[in-house]
């Protein structure tokens, strides 16, 4: 079992949900998450500019069964690319035991 | 006949009242737009403060004080004509004011005017007066300075006598509010994060902008009752000869300011834009009734070009002004009094001199005032919050309150 997280642009957000249940990863859990990065977005306000370093993204976290894990960084890959400074990054992680709170079964079982 | 001309005056006049009033709100909006989030409620409280409290003050003694009832040829400068408002005899009927309106309705219309001066400062002094420190501020300066400038000119005092023209305000109530929003902040200090240590001007962005332009559509709509009424009647002609030029100051003011801060700065600036509306409405104010629309558009373009660039000096004098308030009310109130010796039916350069002595006399007038009142306020209640509640937003150091609890934004 694998838990891949990645963070990803908002904007992209839909069509990486959509590639995923393409490719049957059906849950998953994300949040709104705020960074710093390269990406700068220069600002104007009443006359004085600034740039904000603070970067909105979105984080994803999602847990599969090795047979899942290339279909997912894959599907991840191909949608949330724009191919500009700032798409994101997919970090691969080990899991040492997944459970199902509510029948108690565990392992690849609790997954599906 | 007479019945029916004082009763379509009057009810002008009362509509006029209304619209007055609703200013109030658009201030409200703009200033809170133009701020941070943590200091709404605080921003709200003043308005509502400002508004109760100067209407209440202008009934004990504000109203008989700006309007004591100088004799003819006295040069008033300063007279009471009594605590508290009863109607006079006669006062209800057409002997009153040539038909224009009851006693009444001049009591009300002027006592909206009134509060306005505070409700200036307030948008300058947000995010880190304290509030007690406000409100001895406004309880003094709407319950007397005002009155007693107001009494020069629209009371039939000094200014009255020499000539001064100031059809509705733009030096008795922007730049009397300016001179108080300028000293005010003056004294206060910049809000934290506004200067780097070298000094440089760092961004603080309002935190709801839609909101600021609501209260600006709100404040064009409230003007029309502003200079609308102050014909003091129902005048066909002036009426509405008034309003285009009001409208066609407004138009000119923004689209000036909004191109002007483009080729400036390279962006199109809303706030800029909604500033620049704001500078044409006061610019036009000392003269709505005395203009041709050609002039009110060059009144127009002028003050929404002095708001860009007042903005910049404001910001160069290491003054902290969040909302503009300086800008649009003292500097173009300044520029719209002057214009009445420039421009329109009056022009000339003796009404031009008439008009310098005004805002000069009106300007001394209010900075030593005001300044006076400052020092009694930071001497007893205080005049800054102290730094740990600046930094928490006024709402929870000063109310205890949120301004937007349960309330999140979903970004793009």
């Amino acid at each position: 079992m694998k838990k891949i997280e990645a963070i990803i642009r908002k904007s992209k957000f839909d069509d990486v949900k959509k590639a995923l249940h393409s490719v049957e990863v059906n849950f998953f859990s994300y949040w709104d998450v705020t960074g710093v990065g390269n990406e700068k977005e220069g600002h104007v306000y009443r006359g004085i500019s600034y740039s904000t370093s603070e970067i909105q993204r979105r984080y994803l976290s999602i847990v599969v069964s090795e047979p899942f894990v290339e279909k997912t960084i894959n599907a991840i890959l191909a949608t949330a690319a724009t191919d500009k400074v700032g798409d994101g990054k997919i970090f691969i992680l080990p899991v040492e035991e997944a459970y199902r709170i509510r029948t108690g079964e565990k392992g690849n079982e609790s997954l599906n | 006949m007479e019945t029916t001309i004082l009763t379509v005056n009057n009810v002008w006049m009362m509509v006029c009242t209304t619209l007055v009033f609703f200013m109030h709100l658009g201030f409200s909006f703009l200033e809170i737009g133009l701020t941070r989030q943590k200091n709404t409620i605080n921003i709200l409280f003043k308005n509502f403060f400002v508004i109760t409290v100067g209407l209440l003050l202008y009934c004990i003694g504000g109203f008989n004080l700006m309007y004591p009832g100088f004799e003819d040829g006295d040069m008033g400068i300063l007279k009471f004509a009594g605590f508290g408002i009863t109607a006079p005899e006669g006062g209800m009927g057409f002997g009153y004011a040539d038909g224009g309106y009851t006693w009444w309705t001049d009591f009300l219309f002027q006592g909206m005017f009134a509060a306005t001066a505070a409700t200036i400062v307030s948008g300058a002094v947000a995010e880190r007066i304290k509030l007690s420190g406000f409100m001895l501020f406004a309880v003094l300066y709407v319950g007397l300075i005002y009155p007693i400038v107001g009494a020069w000119k629209w009371g039939g005092g000094f200014l009255d006598a020499w000539g001064f023209y100031d059809f509705a305000g733009s030096t008795l109530v922007h730049s009397v509010g300016g001179w108080g929003a300028l000293i005010t902040i003056y004294l206060l200090g910049a809000r934290i994060g506004k200067f780097d240590k070298d000094g440089k001007p760092k961004a603080l962005p309002g935190h709801n902008l839609p909101i600021a332009s609501a209260g600006v559509f709100i404040l064009w709509l409230g003007w029309f009752g502003f200079n609308g009424g102050s014909v003091l009647s129902a005048d066909p002609e002036l009426t509405s000869l008034t309003l285009v030029t009001t409208s066609l100051a407004a138009a000119a003011g923004g689209v000036a300011a909004a191109f002007f801060s483009n080729i400036l700065y390279k962006n199109f600036d809303l706030t800029m834009f909604m500033n620049g509306v704001l500078g044409g409405l006061v610019g036009i104010t000392a003269g709505a009734d005395q203009m041709s629309p050609t002039d009110a558009i060059l009144i127009g373009l002028i003050a929404g070009i002095i708001v860009v660039l007042g903005i910049a000096l404001i910001d160069k004098l290491k003054l902290d002004d969040p909302v503009g308030a300086v800008a649009v009310h003292l500097i173009c109130g300044i520029w719209g009094t002057l214009a009445v010796g420039i421009f329109g039916a009056m022009a000339g350069f003796d009404q031009f001199l008439v008009q310098l002595i005004g805002v000069g006399i009106v300007g001394a007038f209010c900075v030593v005032t005001s300044f006076i009142i400052l020092m009694i306020v930071k001497s007893t209640t205080g005049l800054r919050v102290d730094k740990d509640e600046e930094i928490r937003g006024l709402d929870l150091s000063e109310h205890g309150m949120d301004a937007y609890a349960d309330f999140r934004i979903n970004e793009g």
